[in-house]
């Protein structure tokens, strides 16, 4: 049999003979092995918990541990179905924080990217020792912890934070060496300033926090894309005639059109369910779909409401996923 | 057809007209031999190039190149790589602006003029196609820049594709295309805006061999046809020998030798460029007569005396070295002893090319020596074989003596 056969020829972990055997018996070997690792994991780590998510999205709420039952108050089995969806729609909460979240990272995902493409580009364009030290730094952020990149935000920005001392400080003593140098009232149009500025708990904070956070990721594919440019291209354009603004539009941008989508896709998508930085650095009106939905699971113990978010959250990330697909098996084909 | 009729009937029609279209090239090229605008005082260049200097930081590319090219010249500057052709050519374009120096085309001072407003066009060396345009946005993004009618590019990208054989290839991605169609696109885009002069940088570079000895005829003709200047730069010899009116020889930055393929094969200037250029035989010697009429040259690198039938008009006794190309030296097992122009050694290798064979000798002096023979009769019945003893003779007009 050829499960004996396999079975005497590879050497395998104790103990782990029953799943070889599975596999083989399933028809799994070699090549397809390989292949399915990753596939079983994403199917028990990712597809059976959105299954249970899905499952929790149909129920009711009950004070109980856990906070969710199919049983009804009647005693017999019941599908919720709809009702927690429905109140995505009805309650107006939701669907604001939605949108809002779909907005904040649309707003800055367009932020990073017109930050990013002149980074991205001024390094491709460096000679070779300089890149690599600009890709160094670009890079460097990632050693410190995320969340403590976010929280030092906060003691830039708070009312009694450095940005505010040093406006006020500054502030002060301007006023006070035009008022030394000039006399009394000289300086009063600069005392006069409000200060401190409220950063704090706005959404600027927000989009301040996103855009720090995943410009990163926005630059290395675009660098990724423009240094792997052929340069004698922007030539042939302004020799044909091209000013070399132009040539950036019609050449340098279309061809880097990969690069924009997958920067896009790596901010856009994670910026959607953000929850640390609206939470962290955002106010209460800062309200994004993955703050929402902490609430609801840890605040108001909703389990069947949260649930029903999460779906909504993924659904509306199923579209840019899938266009960042498309965009790789097309690069894919053509470095083939 | 201006052709007796005699041998019409054995040949056929079709067999009349290629041999026509062959003599009618031959002597086209012949004429534009014989028109020979830089041998004319008169006659007004085209591009002038004078004085040019390119510095990058310490290392100094071009160094101070002066040139004159004439309208409708296919003029070729030729180098190893690092010689500075390139730079020279990107200067033209206007990539590179000359530390010194002045660039004229048609009589229009090229200095602070973006490579975008000068009538130059540019074929690069690796195509620069643009790889997310068809052959036809291609071919039409010149024409699109000077904002022409629409119907004016359609016509005159038709024309271009057409001339390339491209037509069919039109609505097509150059990662489509293979080796030779790309380089066709890149020249049908750099020929549609009819500039005043076309910059070709290594233009066969990538083509196999076939191909490039097709393509350059087609070059060629389009030269001939379009009547537009032409500046190749290659590292190619034999490419640069049969394109072009002149060529520059470029080494180390500046023009060594300015010539028809004729005169820089047959009478190169110094020693590099008589090696540089085809293969040669250089032997070290001391001039023992110069008289307008001879030279009289001893060289004990040869092993004997050489006559050469022209004067060089140098003090005697001064250094010489004679160039002499392995085609114009014969061999023969004869023993013959001739006064000079003959020396004697033994064939240690013979290369076997099919319509020559390369033949090792090593004369008596110790030097080691290439000729080459043509094979005109069949390999089994050659005369000379390994370990020969040979004579070495040539004529008295086919050696070089040079100075440097």
């Amino acid at each position: 049999m050829a499960s004996t056969d396999v079975a005497h020829r590879t050497s395998r972990l104790p103990g782990s003979g029953w799943l070889e055997t599975l596999l083989v018996s399933l028809g799994i070997r070699g090549r397809a092995l390989v292949i399915a690792i990753p596939f079983v994991w994403l199917f028990l780590f990712f597809f059976v918990p959105f299954l249970i998510v899905l499952w929790v999205s149909t129920s009711f709420v009950v004070i109980a541990q856990p906070p969710y039952t199919h049983i009804t108050p009647e005693g017999t089995f019941a599908l919720n179905i709809g009702e927690s969806y429905k109140r995505l729609f009805v309650d107006a909460l939701y669907f604001k924080s939605y949108l809002n979240s779909l907005l904040v990272a649309a707003v800055s995902t367009i932020l990073c990217l017109v930050i990013a493409y002149p980074m991205a580009y001024g390094m491709a364009r460096c000679s070779h020792s300089t890149r690599n030290i600009l890709l160094m730094l670009v890079i460097l952020p990632f050693w410190t912890s995320f969340l403590i990149r976010v929280y030092a935000w906060i003691g830039l920005l708070k009312n009694n934070g450095l940005i505010n001392n040093g406006l006020i400080g500054l502030r002060d003593h301007v006023s006070y060496y035009l008022t030394y140098c000039f006399g009394d009232g000289a300086g009063d149009w600069v005392s006069s300033i409000a200060l401190p500025i409220n950063m704090m708990n706005t959404n600027f904070a927000v989009y301040l926090g996103i855009v720090y956070s995943y410009l990163p990721f926005m630059i290395l594919p675009l660098y990724a894309t423009l240094e792997k440019m052929d340069l004698s291209l922007i030539e042939a354009a302004t020799d044909l005639g091209c000013k070399p603004l132009k040539a950036f539009f019609v050449i340098t941008v279309p061809l880097s059109f990969p690069g924009i989508v997958a920067g896009s896709m790596l901010v856009f998508i994670p910026a959607v369910g953000e929850y640390v930085i609206p939470e962290l650095l955002g106010g209460p009106s800062s309200l994004m779909i993955g703050r929402v939905l902490y609430n609801e699971f840890f605040s108001n113990r909703d389990w069947p409401t949260a649930s029903a978010l999460a779906i909504a959250v993924l659904i509306a990330l199923v579209g840019p996923l899938m266009i960042y697909q498309k965009y790789q098996d097309k690069e894919l084909e053509k470095e083939s | 057809m201006p052709v007796g009729a005699g041998g019409a009937g054995q040949w056929g029609i079709e067999q009349l007209g290629e041999i026509m279209a062959a003599v009618e090239k031959t002597t086209k090229q012949q004429n534009k031999h014989v028109n020979t605008p830089w041998n004319d005082p008169k006659a007004e260049p085209y591009i002038r190039i004078e004085n040019v200097t390119k510095k990058f930081g310490e290392f100094v590319a071009v160094n101070n190149v002066s040139l004159n090219i004439y309208r409708g010249e296919l003029f070729s500057l030729l180098g190893g790589s690092g010689c500075g052709k390139t730079t020279l050519l990107r200067m033209l374009a206007g990539f590179e602006n000359p530390t010194a120096g002045k660039i004229y085309i048609d009589g229009v001072d090229m200095a602070g003029i973006p490579p975008y407003d000068r009538p130059t066009n540019m074929m690069f060396q690796s195509y620069a196609l643009f790889p997310h345009m068809t052959v036809e946005q291609n071919v039409s993004f010149g024409l699109k820049q000077d904002k022409y009618p629409d119907s004016e590019i359609r016509q005159r990208v038709t024309q271009m594709l057409d001339m390339v054989q491209l037509t069919p290839f039109a609505k097509r991605k150059p990662h489509q295309l293979s080796g030779g169609q790309r380089q066709r696109v890149a020249l049908a885009r750099s020929l549609v805006k009819q500039p005043k002069l076309l910059l070709l940088d290594e233009p066969l570079g990538a083509l196999d061999k076939k191909l490039r000895e097709a393509t350059q005829f087609e070059l060629m003709n389009i030269q001939d046809r379009l009547g537009i200047t032409f500046i190749v730069v290659t590292h190619d010899q034999e490419e640069a020998m049969t394109l072009s009116t002149r060529i520059g020889v470029m080494n180390a930055g500046q023009i060594v030798q300015i010539g028809t393929p004729q005169e820089i094969y047959e009478y190169p200037q110094n020693k590099m460029i008589a090696d540089f250029i085809g293969s040669v035989n250089l032997f070290e010697g001391q001039i023992v007569e110069d008289e307008p009429g001879h030279v009289l040259i001893r060289s004990d690198e040869a092993g004997g005396d050489i006559y050469i039938d022209h004067g060089i008009s140098s003090a005697p006794g001064a250094r010489a070295w004679i160039a002499i190309r392995p085609e114009k030296i014969h061999l023969t097992k004869q023993d013959l002893n001739e006064p000079h122009n003959c020396v004697k050694g033994v064939v240690k290798g013979i290369a076997y090319m099919g319509n020559l064979s390369i033949y090792l000798v090593q004369l008596d002096s110790g030097k080691q020596i290439k000729v080459t023979l043509q094979n005109q009769v069949r390999a089994a019945e050659a005369t000379i074989d390994w370990d020969d003893r040979v004579s070495v003779t040539w004529h008295a007009n086919s050696p070089v003596a040079l100075l440097s």
